[in-house]
């Protein structure tokens, strides 16, 4: 009997992991001798004593649970409406305690100082006169924004809410890719990962101490009543959209349902007496703080893009008066831009003296002449970035790029290399994932969420995203990538 | 409540009820066809007369046959009236306000909807039946979620009128082609009747046993008055009126009958004059006509209800939209 059932495990471990390769790159769940991990010891375990084609249908009924859940994104460039399901692999991404405590820490160090410099920036700029960063880059930043300089949102916090993007080297050390201190979106992937997996594979979860998630929404409305100007009772929160085109428009309405507050788009909202105020069938109701997931350009059109329908006239008069709170702050972006990036960790090391403690992909800005030849030099090695470009667009790949691509390359960076930096090529981390009958490495980032109110909160794990084509290494979901649940063990 | 979340929650209920009332007239309709049996020609024909769009159906399909009004009633999404479009528009105004439904309620529309659209016409066309029995299903299914899970305040009570309305228009209508095929004038009132066929009229709105148990045998004129006047049975067209006015004066905190806004007004004349006729004079009017008077007075109803709840005065205008608004 027992026999058996030994024979029976033997067997179906050959289905879920024999062929199974790491190669030459750092798995998240097997060590390079091709033993489970410590973190994903119990998981491996389980998947092990699933019957033949169990898996598979597992990764079915998910596919399935998630297109009547009506969890998608609209796709740019297709019909108006284009719906697409963001493809979910069944396989976590695991993170043990310990190195979860260690991202919590630097990105908090990282959000704190991130704050406190763009507060500098859009006041005395004491950085740049220190020479710590060039003002030249500053003042050549597009995501700078002049009608923002002395603007004073509550608590000296402008990015409330931040998504930055983390990725695994080769050698196992986890860097900052971007910071996206914007708008940055996917939190709700975060949430209904889970929940797709508690409700289509239940069994993977006994035993294991997974961090919840679910109270992210909750978190978040407690850092948006925060951020509320003075008001009589409860303040009246609303989530700004663009609109049911816009590709993140499901998280949108996600996040209001969730907070139980009112998505509003632009033409709902209206500056009357001061105030700004949405339509209601009982007339024009106060609103006391915008979660805005609009670009900071198209918020208001009497200040910024005169073209914008989608924002609300007179808006940013009404924030300068402190009538309204935005979240986030406009005026962020410019911490987001990639040659500005180069510079956290002086910027770290300048506003709370310390080392920084999640480190940057080595950045080479081409504004420096000195960089730009050494990148020049070196096209075929390096990946050249855009800076003001987020969602891994216009991103050169010199190791995979022909020589044509390459040549044009470093005639953009010398016709505007303020425009450019470089970076050497990483080897994201793998994790396995369902590939037809079986399971393959596929390259992975991660985004935790951070919410910055009161104090810092990290929301445990974030959002795995992962590059589904073979040996492809961009996760983004308009170019080919899929997401995974991400799990943070419990200290025990 | 934001007024476009109000418009958006009425018209997903009333494109809703529109896709199941569709749904169960095709149903009782091939119901009807198996008991008449083969060769009664224009079976098919007044069910397209029902939805209004019988010269739309004529310019696009060569003649009435059920394939044809199958295809066009259930459908055809260049049909707006056929259950595939009425979906559509029901789940893309239910996704634009998503933020206050229930979850299931959302997960059990955007099913019906995947379901229907990934139906190939060709392989249910002769067996409908499941599909049809799925869609009214799924419809009372999110109208109990709606009851059972959803706060009873404004979104709910636009939701209750958008429905009411919807099924008021849809009762009428079908009453009005029947009756009109198969006693055409009042002078033929007491000849002997299709007992088949006026049974089918009843099941179109799921009246059937409830008008044996209310009126006993079958007459004409007892099912008129059974689905017009009725003040019980959730199909008649003045229950649909008297709770579409409880719901609105819910909404505005007006008494009944005491209403400011112009949606109320609208709605209580046209509910007075249900609570004081009789089917006899009806009959006599004409019931035609009677069913015509009632179809303009309830558009004016909806006319009202966009004047005073949906329509968006801008105060500040502000340049162009970029966006069409999905009804």
């Amino acid at each position: 009997m027992i026999e058996e059932l030994q024979r029976r495990i033997v067997s179906s471990r050959r289905m879920q992991f024999d062929s199974y390769q790491t190669e030459a790159f750092y798995d998240e769940m097997f060590d390079p001798g091709g033993h489970p991990r410590p973190r994903a010891r119990a998981l491996t375990e389980k998947l092990e004593t699933l019957s033949e084609g169990e898996l598979q249908r597992r990764q079915k009924a998910a596919d399935l649970t998630l297109l009547n859940m009506g969890i998608t994104f609209s796709v740019y460039g297709h019909a108006a409406g284009t719906e697409k399901v963001w493809p979910f692999d069944l396989i976590p991404r695991i993170v043990d305690a310990a190195e979860w405590r260690s991202i919590e820490r630097g990105l908090t160090q990282r959000i704190r100082a991130l704050n406190l410099f763009i507060d500098d920036i859009y006041h005395d700029s004491k950085i740049l006169r220190d020479g710590v960063v060039p003002e030249e880059l500053i003042r050549h930043a597009q995501c700078f924004l002049p009608p923002c300089a002395g603007l004073n949102p509550p608590g000296g916090v402008w990015s409330h809410i931040t998504g930055t993007d983390l990725v695994r080297d080769g050698d196992g050390q986890l860097y900052v890719l971007e910071d996206n201190l914007r708008c940055p979106s996917g939190v709700s992937y975060v949430l209904e990962n889970r929940e797709v997996m508690k409700r289509t594979f239940p069994q993977v979860f006994g035993g294991l101490s997974i961090l919840p998630v679910e109270d992210y929404p909750e978190r978040l409305l407690e850092t948006l009543q925060h951020v509320a100007p003075p008001t009589r009772g409860t303040p009246t929160v609303v989530v700004l959209t663009p609109g049911i085109y816009n590709s993140a428009y499901f998280e949108h309405s996600f996040l209001a349902q969730r907070m139980g507050v009112e998505l509003v788009e632009g033409s709902d909202l209206v500056v009357h007496d001061g105030y700004v105020c949405m339509r209601t069938t009982q007339g024009l109701e106060r609103v006391d703080v915008i979660y805005r997931r609009i670009d900071d350009t198209f918020l208001d059109p009497q200040t910024f893009r005169p073209d914008s329908a989608l924002g609300v006239p007179g808006l940013m008069q009404v924030y300068r008066a402190g009538r309204v709170a935005l979240a986030n702050a406009p005026g962020t972006g410019v911490a987001d831009d990639k040659a500005v990036y180069a510079y956290v960790p002086q910027i770290v090391k300048y506003y709370l003296g310390e080392e920084i403690l999640l480190p940057n992909v080595p950045t080479f800005v081409c504004w420096d002449p000195k960089q730009a030849s050494h990148v020049i030099a070196n096209i075929d090695k390096l990946v050249v970035k855009p800076t003001n470009e987020s969602g891994g667009y216009g991103i050169m790949i010199g190791p995979k790029a022909t020589a044509d691509e390459r040549s044009q390359c470093v005639e953009a960076i010398k016709a505007n290399p303020r425009n450019y930096v470089a970076q050497p090529m990483l080897a994201l981390s793998r994790v396995p994932t369902i590939v037809d009958d079986h399971l393959e490495g596929r390259h992975v980032d991660l985004r935790p969420y951070i919410l910055y109110g009161k104090e810092i909160y990290v929301l445990p794990g974030g959002l795995t995203r992962v590059a589904l084509r073979k040996g492809s290494l961009v996760v983004n979901s308009s170019q080919g990538g899929g997401s995974k649940d991400t799990w943070v063990l419990a200290e025990t | 409540m934001l007024s476009r979340v109000a418009n958006s929650i009425y018209w997903m209920s009333r494109y809703l009820e529109r896709a199941e009332n569709v749904a169960r007239f095709i149903d009782v309709n091939l119901n009807l066809t198996l008991d008449l049996g083969e060769g009664i020609r224009q079976q098919w024909e007044p069910l397209v007369s029902i939805s209004g769009d019988l010269a739309t159906f004529h310019q696009w399909y060569r003649g009435a046959t059920r394939e044809h009004v199958l295809r066009f009633l259930a459908f055809d999404l260049e049909n707006p009236n056929s259950i595939a479009a009425c979906l559509r528009a029901a789940r893309e105004n239910a996704r634009t306000i998503r933020e206050i439904l229930p979850t299931e309620l959302w997960e059990e529309l955007n099913k019906i909807y995947l379901t229907v659209r990934g139906t190939d016409p060709d392989a249910v066309v002769d067996q409908p039946h499941d599909l049809l029995m799925r869609v009214k299903n799924g419809s009372h299914l999110i109208v109990g979620l709606a009851e059972a899970s959803m706060s009873h305040g404004e979104g709910w009570h636009f939701a209750q009128v958008g429905r009411l309305l919807e099924r008021a228009d849809k009762t009428s209508r079908i009453l009005d082609v029947k009756y009109f095929i198969l006693l055409p004038s009042a002078a033929e009132v007491g000849t002997p009747i299709d007992l088949i066929q006026w049974s089918a009229l009843l099941k179109s709105a799921s009246a059937f046993q409830m008008y044996h148990r209310s009126r006993g045998r079958i007459t004409p004129a007892q099912i008129a008055d059974f689905l017009i006047l009725d003040r019980t049975f959730p199909r008649s067209m003045h229950f649909c009126l008297i709770n579409a006015e409880r719901s609105l004066s819910e909404i505005t905190g007006s008494p009944k009958g005491q209403g400011t806004t112009l949606a109320e007004q609208q709605l209580s004349r046209l509910g007075s004059q249900f609570d004081f006729t009789y089917v006899d004079d009806i009959i006599e009017e004409g019931l035609h006509e009677f069913i015509d008077r009632f179809q303009t007075r309830l558009n004016l109803v909806d006319d009202g209800m966009f004047d005073t709840f949906f329509a968006v005065r801008p105060l500040v205008h502000v340049g162009e939209a970029t966006q069409e608004r999905p009804q």
